[in-house]
């Protein structure tokens, strides 16, 4: 899953696939809005047919959270 | 037999209310509207009405057209602000520009208002019901705007816009046209006129925070982004069209990062796509007509390109046509 969350997250926040790491936070290292997030989450829910309340986008700060809130 | 636009005009209000003078009103700033929303500057209505700019828009779409007012057979105007409940906007711009054989009335669709205009514009005309059709959207919005919400106050502006329709021979496409009342919750702004406001306003003398717009920003961006490419590849297909074939992606000026994920989405360049809600921001129903015409009288828009004209909004609704220059 790591790896299609990183490809998500490269392909909507404009971002090298190769310098992702779980640590990778969306707003400290690849400069993203709230409007970045709402797209990029907009895709995540598309692929895991799973829906993110918005409640839940301020817990989602990097690749890790968000690989650990899909995988629960 | 279809309807083709030959002549545009547009009403903008001379009071421009900057980032910075929002900034003086509310916590924000430059940088973070100009971010988020592309937005530099709005114009607001001092005593313009929207019946006042919608006729204005008028006048100049008529001189643009070299159409007589007597002519005109039915006037359209797309407006969620009128200054009037009855009569109607278009009567009054009838009484304004004395279209003395026009028949007229409103359509409330929000941001989407004009594209169904022009939608109606061109049934009636492929029907023979009426040969010179005139569609305005006008919008004083900023009578609407809660001007203590940060969120929302940023975005919008005043202003009108108006085309000249008339049946002429040419290729007819068909529109593509949504509506889904189920997320109306999205976008809501209710009436003055309920009895629900007009309790509470006698109880506390203010202005009920509901009867002002409210916006689920993300559920509004995310609805944005994902049905207007749908709908422009939908009255796309239906005409037989790839986005190649198409000059101009004429879309509801709401957000310059809306109308920029759609470029993406399609696949096509930015370039495509106009915007000049950089000085006007959302003006709503009256956009794409604003945008039609600066585009008109500055030579952009020439004769034979192709061009899809894209409305979303309140409703929620949304819709896409194709229109031929």
């Amino acid at each position: 899953m790591l790896e299609k969350v990183k490809e998500i997250v490269a392909e909507n926040l404009g971002a090298d696939i190769n310098t992702l790491t779980e640590e990778t936070s969306f707003k400290d290292d690849l400069g993203a809005d709230s409007l970045d997030l709402f797209e990029m989450v907009m895709a995540l829910e598309e692929e895991y047919g799973k829906e993110i309340p918005t409640e839940d986008l301020e817990q989602l700060t990097t690749i890790g959270e968000v690989v650990d809130y899909l995988s629960k | 037999m279809i309807g083709k636009i030959c002549g545009t005009g547009s009403y903008i209000p001379p009071k421009i209310l900057s980032n910075d003078d929002l900034s003086e009103m509310v916590e924000t700033n430059d940088e973070w509207i100009r971010e988020r929303t592309g937005v530099r500057n709005r114009h607001i209505a001092e005593h313009e009405t929207a019946s006042f700019m919608a006729a204005e828009a008028a006048k100049r779409a008529l001189e643009n057209s070299g159409v007589s007012p007597e002519e005109i057979d039915l006037i359209l105007v797309a407006s969620s602000s009128p200054d009037v409940i009855f009569p109607s906007v278009a009567c009054e711009v009838q009484k304004e520009i004395q279209a003395v054989n026009a028949a007229g009335y409103d359509m409330q669709a929000a941001c989407t208002g004009f594209v169904f205009a022009y939608q109606s514009a061109q049934a009636y005309i492929a029907a023979g019901f009426y040969k010179t059709i005139l569609a305005i959207g006008t919008e004083t919005l900023s009578s609407m705007v809660d001007w203590s919400d940060r969120g929302t106050c940023i975005l919008f502006g005043d202003g009108a816009g108006a085309a000249v329709i008339r049946a002429a021979e040419g290729t007819a496409y068909l529109p593509a046209a949504h509506s889904d009342g189920c997320r109306g919750d999205a976008l809501v702004c209710r009436s003055r006129f309920s009895s629900e406001f007009v309790e509470a306003f006698k109880k506390t003398g203010e202005t009920p925070k509901d009867t002002y717009i409210s916006m689920d920003g993300r559920g509004v961006f995310q609805f944005a982004v994902k049905s207007v490419p749908q709908i422009v590849t939908e009255v796309l297909d239906k005409a037989g069209l790839g986005t190649e074939d198409i000059d101009w992606f004429i879309l509801h000026q709401a957000n310059k990062r809306i109308v920029e994920s759609v470029a993406k989405r399609l696949k096509t360049d930015i370039g495509k796509f106009p915007m000049n809600l950089q000085e006007y921001g959302n003006t709503s129903s009256a956009s794409i007509p604003i945008l039609l015409d600066e585009m008109n009288r500055d030579g952009r828009l020439e004769k034979g390109q192709k061009i899809v004209i894209a409305g979303f909004g309140a409703g929620l609704s949304w819709g896409a046509s194709i229109l031929e220059w």
